[in-house]
């Protein structure tokens, strides 16, 4: 361009009128070249970020799948009355004093037992070390299937048990030859010797459902731990948000969309709900500790604290939504209202909120699913603490410990075995599973419910 | 008298107020609509609402404040002789909560009555092992001042429960009842429920107000706390980050903050040259139906919680950084490295700068494409010289408010960045940040009275004052650019 006002440049132009439309020049080249290498550039950025999405749920589906399914070995249990129940009484009372360590022997047993009748081999291993193939949960779980029908006591039962979490790592690829060698929880006999269960069909690996229902489980014991509380813990707070972060994103947005007058007072209201949205979420669970806990007194890592701290930091995204849904209620509806001798009240809320609905419950819902996956904030309030007890009901379930969901796979990951991580990964596709559940009702209701004017 | 049983007596009784209020409306008009004010239903909203709101309204407020009130109470009679040395009083206080809960228990399951108790004394009864039977621990035996407290405690909170039944039960019904007797004919019961609704609209919309006060009053009275203990020039001050449980701990913020700027630079450098281009490449290039499915399938990394971004960096672009890359080159051995946090950050980050770059682009008015175009430029020459140009202080804004994001982000940090504080150049080292400091000195044991937890808040602050500066900038320049084409 300032070639063409640059008197000296006119010369050296001359030259170039050669070129015919047909051929392209070299600065034209050029200037295509770059065109078609931005363009590239573009192209690359969006398979990146394509990738991106491609690659971050494919790697947690492949490390998390298989945490949905366990291995179990079938072994015959005699329930023996002399160790269970010395009296012979069958009272449940006395039978409660055997504690999972008398349980124990009665596994090692059945499983050397069970074995012996398949003409399976221990081939040098210990009776003992062969029980280790078993989890230490097992003793426990027999314990509470003789604890909920003590006649049981006297009979043989087949009994499904959990493998020992090595042992399911070898048939999940997670543990082979070599690093049992060096593991001293497993050795490579052992590993030899589950080979052989499964050709027996004693040991199976099949669908786990305790995943989805048992409580968390102890450092040694990765094959146990489920996401029972932690699903629970979730949904109590989740309906504390529901209930609380509702009506008052919606009393909120009405006022502010249809009543307030415009002065610095609700100018300062606005300000702090857009502050509030990008405040960091850490320091909603700062604001937790320190008021929820230290100063009302509330219990540590109750889902009542949770929900309340998600209720704040969910009520910009509702109050946002609600707002964006009653601003698109086009204004002849109220007029009409008004016309026909409406109260301004009334014409708000018998026509513009009926009408806004839809909107206001996408925004919600997509506020919980924001706020079911949140984390940083629990962390303060106590939730990763260690709960194997499960709440109970609602009202009370509130204020006693629990587990949330994402914490739980925080916690899992802050574990030593890697069994955990398994673990981890299996929690967050429930997780995920969850969110693409409430995504899609907040899209199903947008399209089924949305009006256009 | 539970708490939820409380609230649905109230509730009860704004229902039956409802009912009766309207019934009694119909009735003093004779049967005939047509001399009432308001409409029937408006008369019994006014009682419902009177009988249900001011109640638990004191019942919210009571609740919050007797815990505070009990405790200074109690605070004040533990004897100076039962806090133990490098102890505090706040930890002596938790022990009385936990004795004063266990005597609750021992007297739920009956096993020790109400007339024992009065006589019950620490230092002749063996109060721990009574405690251990209902499955309440504790570390030391139980010295008398402190035993006496707990009893202390538990009759006052009893009576404060009682006191707050009384009081809440009292109020609904001296609320119910007025509504109730004043009812008219020519009551403007309308007016009077509509207000009352307005009033309750306004509330909500304090509690946006009410949450910010009560973040920056938390943040800045535990700072406070935390200043009288540690000098603030050694916390601003200080390259050393080591804190001890027993004391004499160096808490220099510059390493963290150092951490945090360094990590979010790099998520920065992977966020927005390609969430940028992403948003170019969408706006100006793309046909309608890669747009239709491009744009979707990348904001899904936005709807992702930051555990799922934790978890990927922890187990897959962690382990690959180090075996890859940092291992083979001899830079770095960890998995947890300021690239690894800041790559997976910068990832979490694209939708974020693509979504709002691709609305600040798509604002700017079409006619000054079609001028370039008209000069002879190609697209990717209108898109730098003059579509960018144009758009660049929304893009700034939008740079800085993925910034602010970067800052405050913690679980990413937490499971990719490691925990040692160093100041360092290396992004293969690990390093940690302010946010990952907070999760780490409160996390488990929560007692107010050491400088090691106190410090959090002081971190908190300033996160909070940093993100607070980053979005109210990016607030201005967005804005303000905003009304240059409108």
């Amino acid at each position: 361009m300032t070639d063409a006002t640059d008197p000296s440049a006119q010369p050296a132009a001359a030259p170039q009128r050669r070129s015919s439309l047909l051929q392209l020049d070299e600065r034209t080249r050029r200037r295509n070249a770059a065109e078609a290498r931005f363009r590239l550039m573009g192209l690359i950025a969006v398979t990146i970020g394509i990738l991106a999405v491609i690659g971050l749920i494919s790697s947690i589906l492949f490390n998390g799948a298989s945490s949905f399914r366990q291995t179990f070995i079938t072994l015959d249990v005699y329930l023996d009355p002399a160790k269970l129940d010395k009296a012979g009484t069958r009272d449940p009372e006395a039978i409660s004093k055997v504690t999972t360590f008398g349980y124990a022997p009665l596994l090692q047993k059945g499983l050397v037992d069970t074995m012996a009748a398949q003409g399976i081999a221990l081939d040098g291993l210990t009776a003992k070390q062969a029980a280790e193939l078993i989890s230490k949960e097992a003793p426990a779980q027999l314990r509470r299937y003789v604890m909920a029908d003590v006649s049981r006591i006297g009979q043989t039962v087949t009994f499904d048990v959990l493998a020992a979490g090595r042992i399911d790592g070898y048939f999940k690829g997670r543990v082979t030859m070599e690093s049992a060698a060096l593991d001293r929880n497993v050795s490579p006999e052992q590993l030899m010797l589950a080979d052989r269960l499964k050709e027996a069909g004693m040991l199976r690996t099949k669908f786990n459902l305790d995943f989805f229902t048992a409580p968390d489980a102890s450092d040694t014991r990765p094959e146990a731990a489920g996401l029972g509380v932690a699903i629970l813990g979730s949904a109590y707070m989740m309906l504390v948000v529901l209930v609380l972060a509702l009506p008052l994103g919606v009393a909120a947005s009405i006022y502010l969309e249809e009543f307030a007058p415009k002065n610095r007072f609700t100018d300062l209201i606005e300000v702090n709900i857009s502050n509030l949205a990008a405040v960091p979420s850490i320091v909603f669970g700062i604001l937790g500790l320190a008021v929820f806990i230290n100063f009302a007194g509330l219990p540590q890592s109750a889902p009542i604290v949770g929900g309340l701290v998600l209720t704040l930091m969910t009520l910009p995204t509702i109050i946002i939504a609600t707002r964006a849904s009653l601003k698109a209620v086009p204004p002849s509806i109220r007029d009409a209202a008004l016309g026909v001798g409406a109260s301004k009240m009334q014409s708000v809320f018998h026509h513009v909120l009926p009408l806004a609905m839809p909107g206001i419950l996408t925004g919600t819902i997509i506020g919980l699913a924001q706020a079911l996956g949140e984390t940083a904030p629990l962390l303060l309030i106590g939730m990763v603490a260690f709960v194997r007890e499960y709440p109970s009901g609602p009202p009370d379930g509130f204020f006693e410990p629990a587990a949330a969901l994402p914490v739980q796979v925080y916690n899992w990951t802050q574990r030593g075995d890697p069994a955990f991580v398994e673990r981890a990964s299996g929690a967050i596709i429930v997780l995920l599973v969850f969110l693409v559940i409430m995504n899609a009702i907040a899209i199903i209701l947008r399209r089924r419910f949305e009006r256009r004017w | 008298m539970s708490a939820g049983i409380l609230i649905t007596i109230v509730l009860v009784l704004a229902i039956v107020g409802f009912v009766l209020g309207r019934r009694r409306a119909v009735a003093t008009a004779g049967g005939d609509g047509r001399r009432l004010h308001s409409l029937p239903g408006y008369y019994g909203q006014s009682v419902a609402l009177f009988a249900a709101v001011p109640a638990l309204l004191l019942m919210a407020v009571w609740l919050f404040m007797q815990p505070v009130v009990i405790d200074g109470r109690i605070g004040e009679m533990i004897p100076d002789s039962a806090v133990p040395d490098g102890g505090s009083r706040g930890l002596v206080m938790s022990d009385v909560r936990r004795i004063a809960d266990g005597i609750e228990q021992l007297v739920d399951q009956g096993l020790v009555s109400e007339t024992d108790l009065a006589t019950m004394r620490a230092d002749f009864t063996n109060v721990r092992g009574r405690l251990g039977e209902v499955g309440i621990a504790l570390g030391s035996n139980v010295s008398p001042g402190v035993f006496e407290a707990a009893k202390v405690y538990r009759d006052a909170n009893r009576t404060g429960g009682l006191i707050m039944t009384i009081a809440v039960l009292a109020v609904a019904a001296a609320c119910f009842a007025w509504s109730y007797l004043r009812i008219k004919p020519d009551l403007r019961a309308r007016n009077i429920s509509e207000t009352f609704v307005m009033a309750l609209l306004i509330g909500s919309s304090l509690v946006a107000i009410l949450t910010t006060v009560g973040i920056v009053a938390s943040l800045v009275v535990e700072t406070f706390h935390f200043f009288q203990m540690y000098p603030a020039s050694e916390f601003f001050f200080s390259t050393t980050w080591n804190p001890q449980f027993r004391g004499g701990s160096d808490l220099g913020i510059l390493p963290l903050l150092w951490g945090t700027l360094y990590v979010s630079f790099v998520a920065l450098v992977v966020a927005v040259p390609i969430g940028l281009m992403i948003a170019i490449y969408l706006s100006e290039y793309a046909s309608k139906t890669l747009r239709s499915l491009a744009k979707p399938a990348i904001e899904i990394l936005a709807g992702i919680p930051t555990i799922v971004y934790g978890l990927f960096a922890l187990i897959t672009v962690g382990p690959f950084i180090r075996d890859w890359i940092a291992e083979p080159t001899g830079l770095g051995s960890s998995s947890s490295s300021v690239l690894t946090a800041g790559v997976v950050m910068g990832i979490m980050l694209i939708p974020f700068v693509s979504s709002l770059s691709d609305d600040i682009i798509n604002s700017v008015p079409q006619a000054m494409r079609d001028g370039a175009y008209g000069l002879g430029a190609t697209r990717s020459e209108t898109i730098r010289q003059v579509v960018l140009p144009a758009a660049l202080p929304g893009v700034v804004g939008a740079i800085l408010l993925a910034a602010s994001r970067a800052i405050g982000e913690t679980m990413i940090v937490v499971l990719g960045a490691g925990a040692a504080a160093k100041l360092g150049l290396n992004p293969f080292d690990a390093m940690t940040t302010v946010t990952v400091k907070i999760v780490s000195q409160l996390t488990g044991d929560t007692e107010f009275a050491s400088p090691e937890t106190l410090v959090a808040f002081a971190l908190g602050l300033t996160l909070f004052v940093f993100t607070l500066g980053l979005n109210v900038l990016a607030l201005y320049i967005v804005r303000k650019y905003r009304e240059q084409y409108e």
